[in-house]
């Protein structure tokens, strides 16, 4: 068979997408692809599952299986296709307020479970598919159209959180840093357990607009200056600038997943006959 | 529906008794419906646990594993439905069981499971509310939420076994029903059910008659997730095969993608009620405990745990004659058979756990020519056939003597 | 010189493209969509068609 290319994991016929001109969903979208491509999944063995926002419509322009599922609930979707079908490469793309608001219960869960999937959690700092609400990853005192005074609550630092609760993968990456995001997506799939990475990402429309971050250009360029990389000397010695955040691998280690785990199970089940009634 | 074409009380017919496979087993409610599962070919279970249902939860985590199956715990209900929904699109037979505030948390995602047209079975244990209400405590009043619980247009199957033998098979008719009409089935059990003990007969698993989804046939490049067959049901493929599929609980076209064309919502909406609707003849199971040639004094109207004792003060009625019509089919609600029942009799009683749903259908397709009355209890208790007895002696006073 | 492509179908002129190209190979238009002004300075790096949000870009591969 030919080798795939990353369009090829795209439905091109779908495009132009209804995001917002530059809206970063469709950098991370494509830095998915190629990640896919680079891995040369048969299409046909991938599903991706996917919540509601504006980056929960992306499974509209994928030709891959998909399943889009009700809010904060794609996790919990996925969780069900990979433990029925732990052959199957399942990929959950969730916004902030999706995958880590409303839902998450799931996604701490995910991780503590350890299954093998594939969350790709955008975080925009807030709701943009329904007018740029607060979200639980909007910054303490960020303007949105529901915290007009600024944010009163604190938010919350995502990889540290699905680290702590045991996920075997952790990465946080930007849409301007985009060879490393291929390859953090890529490694996220290849790796068994669960993998999360979040991508920190432009909404120039709501969150850019209220908090007079300049253009997607602009907001662009903050990715940019912000963004520090783990294996960078600043990095190491933990003295990091007022607004900076670490991008790279932020966790990694190989403990079982969920279906190797399970197989045990069905194991001993087996060996005991099974039925006691 | 036609009911010169019905077959009587179909799900007597689901299993042969004979076979030498047969098992006869003391079980409880909860039990059997997990035993009915597994015989149906369930082989996923997500679930949160929950009085009076979690014995199905437990019952699945010892037996599933071991005929290679998978039983899951999930962080929710929400999360147990989502699940549940997910696996079945690989092609596993897929179920969850629950009780009110947990069926209560199941109802978003059930709208996923009936607009993507999945095939799935929910067991709802019925208990005693509003909220945490009587936690243990037996009640019938999820029969609404059943049928409208979620937002939006739409129609789905509810069975109710009144008996554990009827655990067991209507377990296996809620799967048979979900596999044929790619849908969710709603199995509505109670806790009287639930928690019972009584020999039940597990036939032959080769005698029990399994329904299987359509699957596509087309090539794979043609194939089109939600275009339907004449009869209304579109096949259904595994995710993993070699076709490549969407599913949404977004509004969609033929191919699973998005799509907000009126006319397509339109129809896609309206197939959802005939797929249903032109298949009753399938779908409505009743059983009649009295001989349905004869006339009656008084029809009572019965489904679940409020049969037996009915039957009971039914064969304590002197000088009357009252028979049994319970139903089977909660929904879509089997007019047809009441309306012929109805027809027979002078009168109608409807006794069911809560203050008054099924006798609202019920009083729809009588009408205004027979008088229908109800007993009606809310206190977490089920009723004592003596009750049942003292509701028939009232109305025989007021319209039968 | 590696041929470089702008769907105008799919561009929504955000301007990525034109800020980041590190030699600076596109200028604007008066409504702000790109331009290819300087392909020869073209190393096909492929930051462009990776940063372009809109799956617009194409440089130097096949066209389909
Ligand atoms: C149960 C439920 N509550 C609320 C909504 C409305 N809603 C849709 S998307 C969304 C937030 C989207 O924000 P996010 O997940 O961060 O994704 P983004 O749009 O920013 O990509 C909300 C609140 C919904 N669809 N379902
Ligand atoms: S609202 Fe924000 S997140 Fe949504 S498409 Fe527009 S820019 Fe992107
Ligand atoms: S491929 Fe690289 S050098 Fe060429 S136009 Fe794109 S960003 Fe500039």
């Amino acid at each position: 068979m030919p080798a795939l290319s990353w369009r090829e994991y795209l439905d091109e016929k779908m495009l132009p997408h209804l995001w917002c001109p530059g809206c970063g969903n469709g950098i991370a979208l494509g830095a998915l692809t190629r990640a896919l491509a680079e891995l040369q999944l048969p299409r046909n063995k991938v599903v991706v599952v996917t919540g509601i926002g504006c980056w929960g419509k992306a499974d509209d322009y994928l030709a891959t299986s998909a399943l889009h599922g009700t809010h904060g609930r794609a996790l919990a979707f996925a969780t069900g296709v990979k433990a029925a079908r732990p052959e199957l490469t399942v990929i959950v793309l969730m916004g902030d307020g999706d995958g880590a608001t409303i839902g998450g219960n799931h996604l701490i869960h995910a991780a503590r479970r350890n299954i093998d999937l594939t969350a790709v959690v955008l975080n925009n700092q807030n709701y943009g598919m329904t007018g740029g609400q607060v979200s639980a990853t909007t910054p303490v005192d960020a303007v949105t159209s529901t915290t007009r005074y600024g944010n009163p609550e604190r938010d919350f630092d995502l990889c540290r959180l699905v680290d702590a609760a045991g996920a075997n993968y952790v990465a946080r990456g930007t849409v301007y840093h985009v060879p490393q995001l291929d390859r953090l997506i890529r490694d996220g799939i290849t790796k068994k357990g669960f993998s999360f990475i979040e991508v920190i990402s432009p909404c120039p429309t709501h969150f850019g607009r209220r908090n007079k971050l300049g253009s997607a250009v602009e907001m662009m360029k903050a990715l940019k200056t912000r963004a520090v990389n783990v294996n960078s000397p600043a990095a190491k010695t933990g003295e990091l600038p007022a607004g900076a955040f670490l991008i790279g691998k932020l966790a990694d280690r190989d403990d079982p997943d969920f279906t190797a785990r399970y197989a045990a199970v069905q194991q001993k089940a087996q060996a005991k006959g099974g039925f006691s009634s | 529906m036609n009911i010169a074409n019905r077959s009587k009380d179909k799900n007597e017919s689901t299993v042969d008794r004979g076979s030498k496979e047969t098992r006869r087993l003391f079980l409880q409610g909860n039990e059997a419906i997990a035993e009915g599962a597994i015989a149906a070919g369930a082989r996923f279970y997500a679930g949160y646990p929950i009085t009076p249902s979690s014995e199905i939860a437990e019952a699945c985590a010892e037996k599933l594993p071991a005929v290679g199956g998978v039983y899951i715990q999930m962080e929710d209900e929400l999360g147990s439905i989502a699940a549940v929904i997910g696996a079945s699109l690989t092609g596993v037979k897929a179920f969850t069981a629950t009780s009110g505030p947990g069926f209560s948390l199941m109802q978003e995602n059930l709208g996923v499971a009936i607009l993507g047209e999945v095939p799935c079975v929910v067991v709802n244990v019925q208990r005693s509310g509003p909220s945490t209400g009587l936690a243990t405590r037996p009640a019938q009043a999820d029969v609404m939420q059943a049928r409208w619980g979620r937002h939006g247009d739409q129609h789905l199957i509810v069975l109710s076994p009144a008996t554990v033998q009827e655990c067991f098979d209507l377990t296996v008719t809620a799967f048979n029903l979900a596999e044929r009409f790619r849908a969710p089935v709603i199995l509505l059990a109670d806790e009287i059910v639930a928690h019972m003990r009584e020999n039940v007969t597990l036939p032959d698993p080769a005698q029990i008659k399994i329904v299987n989804r359509k699957k596509p046939a087309c090539p794979p490049e043609e194939y089109l997730p939600f275009k339907p067959d004449p009869d209304g049901v579109p096949p259904l493929a595994d995710y993993g095969s070699e076709y490549i599929f969407h599913v949404t609980s977004s509004m969609h076209g033929e191919r699973g993608y998005s799509q907000n064309d009126p006319a397509n919502a339109g129809a896609k909406i309206k197939r959802l009620f005939t797929k249903l609707d032109n298949h009753l003849d399938e779908i409505l199971l009743v059983k009649h405990h009295y001989n349905p040639a004869d006339e009656l004094d008084l029809l009572i109207v019965t489904f679940g745990c409020t049969t037996r004792p009915a039957r009971a003060a039914a064969l304590r009625t002197p000088n009357l004659k009252a028979g049994v019509l319970q139903l089977v089919t909660l929904w879509p609600f089997p007019d047809a058979f009441i309306a012929e029942a109805a027809q027979k009799a002078r009168a109608v009683l409807v006794p069911e756990l809560n203050l008054g749903q099924v006798i609202r259908e019920v009083q729809r397709v009588v009408g205004k020519e027979k008088p229908v009355f109800g007993l009606h209890k809310s206190n977490g208790l089920g009723f004592l056939p003596a009750e049942i007895s003292a509701r028939i002696e009232e109305v025989a006073n007021q319209c039968l003597r | 010189m590696t041929r470089i492509n702008i769907n105008p179908r799919r561009c929504k002129h955000c301007g990525i493209c034109i800020a980041f190209c590190p030699k600076e190979v596109f200028g604007a238009d008066y409504r702000g969509a790109p331009v290819v002004e300087r392909a020869e300075k073209c190393t096909a790096c492929g930051l462009c068609v990776m940063r372009c949000p809109d799956f617009a870009l194409e440089v130097g591969e096949k066209g389909k």
